[in-house]
């Protein structure tokens, strides 16, 4: 029967997991979007994983095959990880600089915009209709 | 979220969203996250440019968006306090927005 390295191929998968539920299901809560402490966690598994199913294939009967195989999916693993980090370590300094946006002091630029019910919004009724003032949040939007 | 919002309106601030998303798309939104607050929608990123957030090709689809940022307005249109996040992931804590809300009067 052949044994198969089911800690190699674990490992891989859970690297893919890692990675792909970052953005399918973590970055959607500011806990776990802010650092993605989950991911992390999933990836030094999926690494420890790969590390022992390395290991086990360079056990004898270590055929090339198999020892070329497990290199290779190890590396792929890995690679996902770097990947990962890379994306969420370089995000942070992408940001445009935003030296012209209205600082604490100046006038807010007027606007006027659709609501969610198609009807056109300016900033002055809005900041004319609220007894204290507006927060404007500005989010990236989903789409 | 929405608790926080709900804090703002009883300190008489009225929170506004806005963003890229189509009134179709916020609409979404809202009724999925349960937000009873007002959404702007500003596909073209007019509102966006003339806040200079704007982020080139960064959305899905490389089109443009905003980029995340927070402008507390008194009645008088003036900016009291703002938020330009270093970090696309990490928005301003509901704890600070609410501090600089208290202190319009």
């Amino acid at each position: 029967m052949k044994r198969w390295n089911w800690l190699l191929w674990t490992g891989l998968v859970l690297s893919l997991v890692a990675f792909a539920s970052y953005f399918l299901v973590f970055a959607r809560w500011p806990v776990t979007r802010d650092v993605p402490w989950v991911n992390f966690l999933l990836f030094i598994a999926a690494m420890a994983m790969l590390v022992a199913g390395v290991r086990r294939a360079l056990v004898p009967p270590a055929t090339t095959t198999r020892k070329i195989i497990s290199i290779f999916v190890a590396s792929i693993g890995l690679t996902v990880f770097v990947l990962f980090a890379s994306a969420i370590f370089m995000g942070t300094s992408r940001l445009p600089a935003s030296a012209h946006a209205p600082a604490p002091g100046q006038k807010a630029p007027e606007f006027t915009l659709l609501d969610s019910n198609r009807r056109p919004v300016a900033l002055s009724q809005l900041v004319a209709g609220s007894p204290r003032g507006v927060l404007l949040i500005f989010y990236r939007g989903y789409w | 979220m929405q608790e926080t919002l709900q804090s703002f309106e009883a300190a008489g601030v009225r929170p506004v969203a806005i963003s890229v998303d189509s009134p179709d798309q916020s609409r979404d939104l809202r009724s999925k996250a349960g937000y009873t607050f007002t959404f702007l929608a500003d596909p073209d990123a007019g509102a966006i440019r003339r806040y200079d957030l704007l982020d080139r090709g960064q959305g899905i689809d490389g089109h443009d968006v905003a980029r995340p940022a927070e402008f507390l307005i008194d009645r008088t249109g003036t900016v009291r306090w703002r938020n330009l996040t270093g970090d696309y992931r990490v928005r301003a804590r509901p704890a600070e927005m609410l501090a600089a809300a208290e202190k319009l009067r």
